[in-house]
């Protein structure tokens, strides 16, 4: 057997070693790990994975690790990929996600693994994405993806998941800082956590004001298209067809769906409270998440995300590569060249540009082959 | 590509004085190295475990409490019970220099006793790590 | 008085001459500064006082704002308690250890706990393997305290103990160890640290979170204030903070906001400022910056009385006396040329002299490498003796009072705690600053700072960084013999078989009732205690019902 099937079968055996030692070669971009990854593909797919994002200082650390907790009493093996920040300036970095989650060391069925961004941007969210498949399939129940919480590389990580829960909490300005960055959007499943603080009640009320508000304007949200599937499901005449994956389409489908709903109430995604210092919510929130799943499955909502989500990979690395033969020293000379032509009008800028395409495909063939 | 050092720092035992311990780890990050942070009270068992979930090429530990003769070799025990010979171990804090020999026989790479510059420190793991590739 | 037109003209002129003598010979360093990076100027002049006014910032001895002493006659009544902080092994090596002390001429005990005892686990459990006995004496029960006070009279003696935490039960077995000696609780003397807040950001012996660790604590004062009332109640510390990498003045803010934190619980537990505030006493440390830190002591005395006078509106001037032990600086000894470390120790001892400490406690030289062996404890008390009897320090109040720069440094520290205690009020207290990592985020960067200015030199360490010899490892030093967890594992089952089961199992049941409920706890815990419940059982039931602290770390 050679190295990369051997290294496969470790991790599916659940050699704690062999899945950590993966998750490095992943992380430093080591071609020798596709062999392994191509192999464990088989066994990818079970898990549900749980993404757990929201603003620093929200408590995420002290949830997951009374998340993983809860989810050990429902006998589930679980696994956390905890991500924080590198250094712009030295590319070190300080992993401190642990240390609330440090009782788990011992719990052989729990695996964490805390990862630093590296600087890049792409290449965190295809590290994330590879390490949650090796956890995949070494067999873990459930992976939670708890990210950094700050800006686009959030959205690009939380993508993986099949449910995000979306973490808020009080005090941290007149405005919930996700709503301004825009990230709203993405939460199946809301908390607010240090509960106990004032403006807790606030903060639900503008969450859930902020969620009904999506729903009637039709806004592309992610809860709306499983609410929309969830309506149809239950047979309201030919309102909304699942398989579509138009956000703009569903969302709108989710505001008729509502209007012709038996109860005539807004069906909104869970905004539940949580303590997380004291566990207090937290088994609600977890069966929350896990209902959240149940939803995804009876619908079919899963595949259809996951294939959305696959494709959306793909996209992304194939921009990688794309960019990665862009930022190689020819074409920068080449590049160079180009511009140089543009400005003394032996060209112009389109007819630069289309050469440039050219020179990049060839490339791009060269190097593929 | 340099491949990047991961460190784990840990304080074993009861001591709660963790001054040295952030002050390292800060100096690594500045060395560009990923520093897994555990904090206190952490058991052989824990800092282990948690080393192997995390790669780390190094642990590095911490004791000001008198304990290290105690816990220092316990967690290098407990690294060959689980056939881990890679990872680089080494210890600091308010140790007397008969202690040394001692620790080192049982596989502590390297003690690092007051006023050891964060420099010396970082060289030696750029300088001894037992993973290569 | 001063004419400060003409001051100002002679400071021009003099200014000028400087200008000319640097010109030729410039001067060491570009910039100069305090051992805490403040700068300091070339000269102080009366022109860098002139905002001061004598009586309101500074006044007289013994009278508000009390910034020259809390005594109207300081040492030329009393010199100040010397207090040698010690404690490891057994009870019975420890008790050999205070008797020496007491011959040695100290004039207060100083008990120091292995770190067990100060988390609340019995010597047996898995957690203390390999810590038993290290830092400090091995407490399990109450018959280890009978143990450790043995032929020692606790009614003629002060004893302080170092002990957060589980303070309420160590407490309760010290009062129940002088029951059986015939002293009553009023007449015992001494002090319990019983600070939680800065276990949570310099010293890591906590147990429970804030909250029901606050109530302990206001449990204690409440008991303390009608049985125990010479008692003191706290000790609100500074000096881990700066063994931590603090700055003078964060020493002092951070502290007096764990001060201010606390007369809010008591107040809000319904206690009257006047009946617990002259309980409350403050341990600060001592740097080598000698004037930096005795204008440190005088402010937090300032500023202290202020905030209790001012804003909590104490009428009884104890309340508002800022009285306090000082411990020289553990984290400036090397481990390098150990014998230097006399010398700042004493440094750091004058300073705390010049401040106006009410006890002290000089640390040994070896005490960067080990602890400490006799020989050593001996130079250090003999260093406070100098002082005392040979420097001149103790023979007038407040000496350096007047001097320019003490007295404007005296101001910058003030002012910058100021600073900093308004800032931690915004964010509600010490107790939310501390859950938002704020004070530990202050201090670590502080300690990064100093850690790279001695790496790149620009802060000297003799022996250390600078004047380095090559030296053989000190021989002779202290060790715990490795054989007291398991002497200590044995004297606790011994223990468990020979007490009343029965009863320890009622008054932890009682205990728990107390704790779920809000009665204080100190009567539960003093029944369980006289019982020989132990220090582990007890502090179990605490954490069912509390739950345990997690700790909070921004790096």
């Amino acid at each position: 057997m050679d190295a990369a099937a051997l290294l496969a079968q470790r991790v599916r055996a659940g050699d704690v070693r062999a899945t950590a030692r993966l998750i490095s070669m992943i992380e430093r971009d080591d071609p020798s790990r596709l062999e392994t990854l191509k192999t464990l593909h088989a066994w990818t797919g079970r898990a549900h994975i749980i993404g757990i994002t929201g603003p620093p200082g929200s408590g995420k650390s002290t949830l997951t690790d009374k998340i993983v907790s809860e989810l050990r009493n429902r006998k589930r093996r679980v696994a956390v990929v905890a991500i924080d920040p590198s250094s712009p300036f030295t590319g070190g970095a300080i992993l401190g996600d642990r240390i609330r989650m440090n009782r788990h060391s011992t719990d052989e069925s729990v695996f964490i693994r805390s990862l630093a961004t590296r600087g890049h941007l792409g290449g965190l969210s295809r590290a994330t994405s590879e390490a949650v498949r090796v956890l995949d399939a070494a067999g873990y129940d459930d992976i939670i993806i708890e990210t950094v919480g700050v800006g686009q590389s959030e959205v690009d990580v939380v993508r993986l998941a099949d449910t995000i829960v979306l973490v808020s909490v009080p005090g941290m300005g007149d405005d919930i800082q996700a709503i301004k960055a825009g990230v709203m959007e993405i939460g199946d499943v809301f908390c607010v956590n240090k509960a106990d603080r004032d403006g807790a009640e606030r903060v639900v009320r503008e969450i859930r004001a902020m969620l009904e508000t999506a729903v009637l304007n039709g806004a592309s949200t992610r809860f709306s298209v499983l609410y929309a599937s969830l309506a149809a499901e239950s047979a309201i005449p030919d309102s909304v067809a699942p398989e579509t994956h138009d956000y703009f389409q569903q969302g709108a489908a989710h505001h008729i769906a509502k209007q012709h709903h038996d109860h005539g109430e807004l069906d909104l995604p869970p905004v539940l409270t949580t303590i997380a210092e004291s566990g207090e919510g937290v088994r609600d929130l977890v069966d929350a998440i896990k209902a959240h799943e149940t939803g995804l499955v009876s619908t079919g909502l899963l595949a259809i995300r996951r294939r959305e989500n696959l494709a959306w990979e793909l996209g992304k690395a194939a921009a990688d590569r794309i960019q990665s033969v862009l930022e190689h020293e020819e074409r920068k000379s080449a590049m160079a060249e180009l511009a140089s032509a543009v400005l003394e009008k032996r060209t112009d800028f389109y007819e630069a540009l289309d050469k440039l395409e050219r020179s990049l495909a060839a490339a791009y063939v060269a190097q593929e082959s | 590509m340099e491949r990047t050092i991961r460190v784990l720092v840990a304080k074993p035992g009861l001591d709660g004085h963790d001054r040295g311990a952030k002050v390292i780890a800060r100096a690594l990050r500045d060395a560009g190295m990923e520093v897994i942070y555990t904090g206190l009270r952490q058991t052989p068992e824990q800092i282990v475990n948690a080393a192997i979930q995390e790669d780390a090429d190094v642990i590095a530990m911490s004791i000001l409490s008198g304990a290290h003769n105690h816990l220092f070799p316990r967690v290098l025990e407990l690294l060959k019970d689980k056939g881990v010979d890679d990872v680089l171990v080494i210890g600091g804090g308010v140790i007397p220099d008969d202690d040394i020999p001692g620790l080192k026989a049982a596989g502590i790479a390297e003690v690092f006793t007051p006023g050891t510059p964060t420099s010396a420190t970082i060289d030696f793991i750029r300088n001894n790590l037992k993973r290569k590739a | 008085m001063n004419d400060m037109d003409a001051m100002e003209k002679a400071a021009g002129a003099y200014q000028a001459g400087v200008e000319k003598t640097l010109s030729k010979f410039p001067e060491r360093k570009k910039e100069f500064v305090t051992g805490s990076k403040s700068p300091v100027g070339r000269l102080y002049t009366p022109l860098e006082t002139k905002k001061i006014d004598y009586l309101r910032d500074i006044g007289f001895p013994g009278e508000f704002p009390y910034t020259r002493g809390v005594q109207n006659t300081m040492y030329r009544g009393r010199l100040w308690t010397m207090r040698q902080y010690a404690g490891f092994s057994t009870a019975e090596e420890s008790n050999k250890r205070y008797k020496f002390l007491l011959e040695q001429g100290t004039t207060g005990l100083s008990v120091a706990f292995d770190l067990p005892t100060q988390i609340g686990y019995d010597s047996d459990h898995p957690l203390s393997q390999g810590e038993v006995g290290k830092v400090g004496v091995a407490i399990d029960s109450l018959a280890d305290m009978e143990i450790l006070f043995d032929g020692i009279p606790m009614d003629k003696v002060s004893t302080s103990m170092t002990i957060n935490a589980p303070a309420a039960i160590l407490l309760a077995m010290y009062i129940v160890v002088a029951e059986k000696q015939g002293i009553a609780p009023g007449k015992l003397n001494g002090t319990i640290q019983n600070d939680i807040l800065k276990e949570y950001v310099a010293r890591g012996t906590y147990i429970f979170p804030p909250e029901p660790s606050m109530r302990l604590i206001t449990d204690i004062f409440a008991y303390c204030a009608t049985d125990v009332s010479s008692w003191n109640t706290i000790s609100i510390s500074g000096y881990h903070i700066r063994e931590a990498g603090s700055t003078a003045s964060q020493e002092v803010a951070f502290t007096i906001a764990d001060g201010i934190a606390y007369v809010d619980a008591a107040i809000k537990a319904g206690l009257d400022i006047d009946d617990f505030g002259p309980r409350l006493s403050f341990f600060f440390n001592a740097h080598n910056d000698l004037f930096e830190e005795v204008a440190k002591f005088r402010a937090a005395r300032r500023v202290w009385s202020r905030i209790m006078k001012e804003r909590f509106g104490a009428k009884n001037p104890k309340s508002m006396m800022l009285r306090f032990h000082t411990q020289t600086g553990g984290s400036t000894l090397t481990a390098q040329q150990p014998d230097n470390n006399i010398v700042r120790v004493a440094i750091q001892a004058l300073a705390a002299v010049l401040g106006g400490t009410q006890s002290l406690h000089t640390n040994s030289k070896d005490e960067a490498m080990a602890l400490p062996t006799e020989a050593s404890v001996r130079i250090a008390l003999r260093t406070q003796q100098v002082i005392a009897h040979e420097s001149g320090a103790a023979e007038t109040v407040d000496p350096l009072a007047g001097s320019y720069y003490v007295e404007s440094l005296t101001d910058r520290i003030q002012e910058e705690a100021e600073g900093y205690i308004a800032k931690i009020d915004a964010m509600g207290g010490a107790v939310k600053a501390i859950e938002r990592g704020y004070i530990q985020q202050e201090i670590q960067d502080a300690a990064y700072a100093y850690q790279m200015d001695i790496e790149s030199g620009e802060r000297v360490v003799v022996g250390m960084n600078k004047f380095q010899v090559r030296e053989d490892p000190p021989k002779g030093l202290l060790r715990v013999d490795p054989a007291v967890g398991e002497q200590q594992t044995k004297k606790l089952q011994a223990l468990k078989a020979r007490r009343d089961n029965g009863k320890v199992a009622v008054t932890l049941a009682t205990l728990k009732a107390a704790a779920i409920g809000s009665d204080n706890l100190m009567p539960p815990i003093l029944d369980a205690v006289r019982v020989y419940a132990t220090l582990g059982e007890i502090c179990d039931v605490l954490r069912e019902v509390f739950g345990e602290y997690q700790q909070k770390v921004i790096l």
